[in-house]
């Protein structure tokens, strides 16, 4: 609690209506704005000046405020949920800004993710991503028990941590190539960890890796960006982790037996 | 009043088989005609996605509605903690029995024993069907699942990923959606929001959505409809949940004549970060598995200003331990919640008197090391680090009650379904299963039931069950549905007042939580109730929305919420003011004992459901069903 004393900011913010018309960077104030508070309350106060003029708020997702849901997330100045490592917008507190600064806001910038309007971005790709393959075929109700199968530790662990990825893109919106190498290859390593989805991996990265190049993402170069920006810090070892399941299921996937009496 | 408007309709025979015999009894729908009927799921938490998965794994057609941009951002994502489960793999006594058993006295009786019942025994399939699809719980290095307590319990079954268990299960649940979404049985309808039930001869048949990119009115049509839209603590402006998070989809239907119960049942969570100013827009939980660890106390001194830890242990006061000896940091949440305040309000509060308890690890880490403290809590502790830029692992957390979850909601039978034929509701947004007050580590435990192995076979059974008509977006309830929703937009667009809807949401959060949160009074609710329609006349004539309806409009999608905020507020006070017991997590200061709550088993031993009729200033109809406790013996809560 070194710095108790209230900011003042000037922030420009990228303003666009739609994906039809042209945006532009707008200026405003925040005056006194306490340290304690968050980011997005900072975008808050201002917001409810606006409303209070009659103008039309700055739209941005956002939705927990936890740092879990994966919904907040834009480019302040040029970092991928701003300056503090491993923190996501809605995170991040003003005691991380200094008096007098001016700050600029803008949307992540990807084809793969319009813009919508202002700061907030389209980006289903990702779902889009996860219906191509992302999960394991288990129907329900036919689940042998959960201690049948012990699973190493260190196992769980690491797919646990590929499991983290909260999907809100700022590996996309920090990647000079806009690649969701890392969103990609953070699921394909969870599920290829465990003994449970291992059955199915050699599909799940065909078709996942497909469905990722269909879309307008770029390809990874691995520069890394995309860990640095990460606000739950997924390792670049999953992208490699990626590459291996994808170019061993190229090689080895088996092709469908036809003929013969299955009855 | 008690009516027979509510039929419960538990099965016949005892506790542990009412279940089993229900679905033998239940009707089926064979394979080729499930893919005739459509499913609408409004929320994609634990309870609408594991109901679309399941559902659409079954062959029904099924579509999805969220207001998120993904159905993996639903609020279920943020659950912290862990999950129950009668699993006993500690070897610590559990049972479905002792699961059920803790889970109605938590509840300080007033769920419903069935229910209750078989939430405890489809807890182990729950598990089961996590670990199948891939949810990374965590493990021991022999390879097995890992366990935890949580509070009202003395064994050890919670079953959890680190301090996000809410956001792997509902992953898992998402991707079994996803799944079905890519074999064409599931699908998304992203950023719509539910704005009307469509009731065609007296059963629910379809929804209007809001389109909230376009601001496009849809009409959905389907043969049942699901609610799993969540809770609706956001009534008190600043709580736990998410911001979109409202009581709008379940209210609406109560307004289409889906009876509202128990709306007064609040959970207010003991260990949340404290409230840092006027503009704060959320508050954040710290998961309840601290208390497994961490420590709560306040100095013995009133107005003690000395740094924390230059209080000595003689001179601290670790009031739940003292209070509740064999409970201890793990008493329930209504209790803990309770006893913070009451340190406050005496004046015991941290750094001199703030609002504010400690909860403090030094002794843990001094017992198991900070490096073990990390891996169970690190990113709490991270998440406590970044919001309040103070580190818990040099000095206390301080932390304050708020709300966190509602055990009110739609009134369901035992089938899950409400008072309107073919609206069948899940999770937070029914009544069912928590009473008056929710154990932690039940919610992700009831959503999940609720999705994967309650509706599936009841859903089955009303279509089996039920002749339906066809029914076409053409049809007159559709239209005129359609137009009302018009109406109240154009309303509320059009009366360019001078408030912002945001400060009339702060208004009603502030009434609400000093009149009707953590203790209530006559007096209290009373004036609640007056400030309130106040709120709700200048609601309707003084608002300003910027910007148009026919695009992304967040301010217009406030109001609406706002809107039923107010009306939700109203009848909670009254649902208080009725009930003059304190159970749970209600608690009317004229009925105590010592602190404690005093139910009145004579007067109250009820579930109350309200009847919308017509319009917002008739007063509702209160309806009651009776519970009856054959199982568990209704006796005074202690956790001493």
């Amino acid at each position: 609690m070194e710095n108790k004393k209230n900011l003042n900011l000037t922030l420009k913010i990228w303003r666009q209506k739609n994906n039809q018309s042209k945006g532009e960077f707008k200026t405003y104030d925040a005056p006194n704005v306490s340290p304690d508070a968050s980011f997005l309350e900072m975008v808050d106060v201002i917001n409810e000046s606006l409303v209070v003029k009659g103008e039309e708020t700055i739209a941005f997702d956002h939705d927990c405020r936890e740092g879990i849901c994966g919904s907040c997330g834009f480019m302040i100045d040029g970092n991928a949920h701003g300056p503090q490592k491993g923190t996501t917008v809605c995170q991040l507190h003003m005691r991380n800004f200094s008096d007098g600064q001016t700050v600029t806001l803008e949307p992540w910038r990807a084809e793969a993710f319009p813009i919508i309007k202002d700061l907030m971005v389209d980006r289903s790709a990702f779902d889009r991503i996860i219906k191509a393959g992302g999960y394991i075929s288990a129907n329900t109700g036919g689940a042998p028990d959960a201690n049948a199968v012990p699973i190493p530790k260190y196992d769980a662990d690491e797919a646990f941590l590929s499991a983290a990825c909260i999907g809100c893109g700022a590996c996309v919106a920090s990647c000079k190539n806009a690649s969701a190498a890392l969103f990609t290859s953070a699921k394909i390593t969870h599920l290829a960890l465990l003994p449970q989805g291992a059955v199915e991996k050699d599909q799940r990265a065909l078709d996942m890796v497909a469905q990722m190049d269909s879309e307008q993402f770029g390809a990874c170069t691995s520069t890394g960006t995309c860990s640095a920006s990460c606000p739950k810090e997924i390792s670049l070892i999953n992208i490699a982790k990626m590459n291996r399941e994808y170019l061993r299921a190229s090689w080895t996937k088996k092709e469908a037996v036809h003929g013969g009496d299955m009855a | 009043m008690t009516t027979n408007k509510l039929d419960s309709k538990i099965p016949s025979g005892d506790i542990d088989s009412k279940w089993t015999n229900h679905k033998f009894n239940m009707k089926l729908v064979n394979p080729a005609n499930k893919r005739k009927h459509t499913v609408i799921v409004v929320g994609t938490g634990l309870a609408g996605a594991s109901a679309a998965a399941a559902m659409g794994e079954m062959g029904y057609k099924v579509k999805s509605f969220c207001v998120h941009e993904s159905p993996r951002r639903a609020h279920s994502v943020a659950a912290q903690g862990g999950i129950n489960a009668a699993k006993n793999y500690q070897n610590d006594g559990d049972s479905v029995q002792r699961l059920f058993y803790d889970t109605v006295k938590g509840g300080d009786f007033r769920a419903r024993e069935a229910n209750v019942h078989r939430l405890a025994e489809v807890s182990v399939n729950i598990i089961d069907q996590a670990v199948a699809q891939g949810v990374p719980l965590a493990r021991e290095y022999g390879g097995l699942l890992s366990n935890r307590s949580f509070g009202g319990s003395q064994v050890s079954r919670t079953f959890y990923a680190r301090g996000q268990t809410g956001q792997q299960l509902l992953l898992g649940a998402y991707s079994g959606m996803m799944r079905q979404a890519d074999a064409g049985t599931v699908d998304l309808y992203t950023r719509r929001e539910m704005l009307d039930l469509v009731v065609i001869d007296g059963k629910a048949r379809g929804i209007i959505v809001r389109n909230l990119l376009t601001g496009e009115l849809e009409s959905h049509v389907a043969d049942a409809v699901i609610l799993a839209s969540g809770g609706y603590s956001n009534v008190f402006y600043l709580s736990t949940n998410a911001m979109a998070c409202a009581v709008t989809a379940t209210w609406r239907a109560h307004k289409k004549g889906a009876f509202f119960a128990n709306p007064c049942y609040t959970q207010i969570h003991p260990t949340c970060i404290p409230v840092h100013g006027d503009n704060q827009s959320k508050l954040t939980l710290m998961s309840e598995s601290l208390r497994n660890d961490g420590r709560l106390w306040v100095s013995s001194k009133k107005g003690d200003k000395r740094p924390s830890a230059e209080i000595p242990d003689s001179e601290r006061d670790y009031f739940l331990e003292r209070i509740y000896p064999s409970f201890g940091n793990l008493a329930p949440r209504d209790v803990a919640s309770r006893q913070a305040k009451f340190r406050v309000d005496e004046g015991f509060g941290a750094n001199g008197g703030e609002t504010a308890v400690f909860l403090d690890f030094r002794d843990s880490i001094q017992r198991l090391g900070e490096d073990k403290i990390a891996e169970r809590y690190g990113n709490l502790f991270q998440m406590y680090d970044k919001i309040t830029g103070e580190n818990p692992y040099k000095q206390p957390m301080r932390i304050f009650p708020a709300p966190h979850y509602t055990m009110g909601g739609l009134w369901v039978d035992y089938n899950l379904e409400s008072t309107i034929p073919g609206l069948f509701v899940a999770g937070e947004a029914n009544f069912s299963d928590h009473g008056a007050n929710r154990l932690g580590a039940s919610a992700l435990m009831q959503g999940l039931a609720d999705g994967y192995f309650v509706l599936p076979y009841t859903i089955g059974n009303y279509f089996a069950g039920t002749k339906l008509e066809k029914i076409e977006t053409t049809h007159d309830a559709f239209k005129s549905a359609t137009n009302d929703v018009k109406t109240d937009i154009d309303k509320m667009m059009n009366t360019k007042g001078s408030r912002t809807v945001e400060s009339m949401h702060k208004e009603l959060g502030r009434i609400m939580w000093d009149k009707c949160g953590m203790s209530r009074t006559k007096e209290g609710l009373t004036e609640a109730i007056s400030k309130i329609q106040k709120l709700r006349e200048e609601f309707q004539n003084n608002i300003t929305i910027p910007g148009d309806a026919n695009s992304v409009n967040t301010e217009l999608e406030k109001a609406g919420r706002i809107a039923d905020f107010i009306e939700l507020g109203e009848l909670m006070c009254r649902d208080a003011l009725v009930r003059e017991e304190s159970c749970g997590g209600h608690f009317r200061e004229e009925h105590q004992d010592n602190g404690e709550a005093k139910r009145d088993d004579e007067k109250f031993c009820h579930v109350a459901a309200w009847e919308w009729n017509g319009n917002a200033k008739t007063a509702q109809t209160r309806h009651t069903e009776d519970l009856k406790f054959d199982n568990v013996k209704l006796a005074t809560r202690s956790y001493k």
